[in-house]
């Protein structure tokens, strides 16, 4: 068997009283595509903040392309990194928000162009040609200069899809990339995430578009309470699920 | 295709009309009034005793000049000053470090609670406390030659727009979306840059109108520093009018020399206000 590019051992995680996770273990495979589902509080967004360390975990481990994130163990403890290491660590994955979080005051093209510029330090022609040929993939050459209080959330989000990529991670992280959208925009952006699965790209997709689920993704893991509760190819988990709360989730939301 | 159905009668059709002009009465009526208030008032101070021939030939006088300048380079580098303090002391405020958070809250609390008036003369009196002051072993000098009237009002001015402008800067920073931090988090920013960056170019945005209300307070409030022997337009209007006793005049045109450097700054905030608005305008320019 292939070695994990994401590993999740016995992660666990808490806000206050609310256990958001409770001692989750998972592996994602290169190149896999892996939709999260789940009512919301399940703890399936939690879960993809601990992978980018939006959110610090309390207990357990996630190893990254071999790498412990956060912490690293030294003569029998485990010691925080800097928000330098931290940082780099983050490089490796690209996440796309939900509610798009692009930087209002920056055109789209300055949006994908920031990190590569600013963080990564690399040459700015260089960087620019490939932000156009990004938003080119993702069908925004035209829109370059926009801001994006100019553009659609569609073309908000794809443009947040990009920028995302211009960090060249190993993997991306999409938390609910549809849900703040309106219904008839909602398939320019999957188009787009469809397109990058294809590439070959490793992707975790916290979604509710089980459509999306089933047509693309490898592997469909279903949450309830801060657990996984089933979890298998998509025709297997939506299509004939083993789990009664798995059963009830899905007849809530078909 | 059905034909919609009939629609009920006694309900014309009004698009042809036009709606008629109000009188508005009341608002003709007020005006007048107000019109007949300011003649009083205005006939009364032509009445009265103000020499208005001073006003005119002090309003130009060299001294006045000269004040007026020393007013606005004082304004400007105090206000810089507490510009460069607020920024850092906000974001100490915001920061996680509990020491940083305390020693902002501390100078906040310091310096907005006491007068204004009370810091300047601290500070232009400073040699009582310290006769001399400098780096041990390497440099030294008599405090009553460092600190001159120019740099007590600096630091008294600067020092304290600090502590009022930390609270703006920390509103301005707070009005920007968590998901922004985040954001520039998940491109890999540590919390510097995304300050820098991201947030305080969004902040700037929010924080301009009550900066340009500081600023105004700036510019009047270095009429304090005349009580420390600043040569400001204040302190020299003063000085002449011990001379020749003409002191409403003066004041009326200290008075004057104020009203149009506060009319000036006014579109000037406007401009810099458009600089900032980038992206938060939906059609493209």
């Amino acid at each position: 068997m292939t070695k994990p590019l994401v590993a999740i051992r016995s992660v666990s995680k808490s806000f206050g009283e609310f256990q958001a996770l409770k001692s989750v273990s998972l592996d994602v495979r290169p190149g896999e595509v892996m939709c999260l589902i789940g009512a919301s509080g399940s703890g399936k967004t939690t879960l993809l903040r601990c992978i980018n360390q939006l959110a610090v975990i309390d207990s357990g481990g996630i190893w990254l392309d071999g790498e412990l994130l956060g912490v690293r163990e030294q003569g029998g403890r485990l010691h925080r990194l800097s928000e330098r290491e931290i940082g780099r660590q983050r490089l490796k994955t690209g996440m796309v928000f939900q509610r798009f979080n692009l930087f209002p005051h920056k055109t789209a093209l300055e949006n994908i162009t920031e990190g590569p510029l600013q963080v990564q330090r690399r040459k700015p022609d260089e960087v620019r040609a490939e932000a156009l040929e990004l938003l080119r993939r993702v069908g925004l050459a035209a829109k370059a200069n926009s801001y994006p209080a100019q553009l659609s959330g569609g073309q908000q989000q794809r443009v947040a899809i990009a920028r995302a990529l211009a960090m060249k991670p190993m993997l991306m992280l999409f938390d609910e990339p549809t849900s703040a959208l309106d219904p008839e925009l909602v398939g320019e952006v999957l188009a787009v995430m469809k397109e990058l699965a294809k590439s070959g790209m490793t992707m975790m997709v916290v979604t509710h578009e089980l459509g999306f689920a089933r047509e693309v993704a490898d592997r469909v893991v279903y949450m309830d309470q801060g657990a996984i509760v089933e979890q298998g190819r998509a025709t297997d988990v939506l299509g004939a699920p083993r789990e009664e709360r798995t059963k009830a989730f899905l007849s809530a939301v078909i | 295709m059905k034909p919609a159905p009939a629609l009920a009668e006694g309900f014309p059709d009004l698009s042809g009309m036009r709606i008629a002009r109000e009188p508005h009465w009341f608002r003709w009526f007020s005006a007048a009034l107000i019109v007949l208030v300011l003649a009083v008032i205005a006939r009364a101070f032509a009445n009265g005793q103000i020499e208005w021939s001073y006003v005119s030939r002090f309003i130009t006088a060299k001294v006045i000049l000269e004040g007026i300048v020393n007013t606005m380079v004082m304004a400007v580098l105090a206000m810089a000053l507490g510009i460069v303090l607020g920024i850092v002391v906000a974001i100490m405020r915001l920061s996680p470090n509990p020491v940083l958070k305390t020693v902002a809250a501390g100078y906040t609390w310091l310096f907005r609670g006491t007068p204004l008036i009370l810091q300047l003369l601290l500070w232009f009196n400073l040699a009582l406390v310290f006769p001399t002051i400098g780096i041990p072993g390497l440099w030294s000098a008599r405090a009553v030659d460092v600190m001159t009237p120019f740099l007590a009002a600096l630091l008294g001015l600067g020092i304290n727009q600090g502590a009022y402008t930390s609270e703006v800067m920390r509103a301005g920073m707070l009005s920007v979306d968590i998901g922004q931090y985040e954001a520039a988090q998940a491109i890999g920013m540590g919390r510097l840059r995304a300050l820098r960056r991201i947030i305080l170019p969004q902040a700037m945005r929010v924080v301009i109108p009550p900066l340009g209300n500081e600023f105004i307070g700036m510019v009047k409030a270095t009429s304090l520093a005349s009580v420390i022997q600043y040569p400001e337009v204040l302190h020299n209007a003063e000085n002449i009018y011990y001379a020749n006793s003409r002191v409403i005049e003066l004041l009326i045109v200290a008075g004057l020399w104020y009203l149009l450097v506060v009319s000036i700054l006014t579109p000037l905030q406007m401009l810099l206000e458009r600089r900032f608005a980038r992206g938060t305008l939906r059609v493209a320019r």
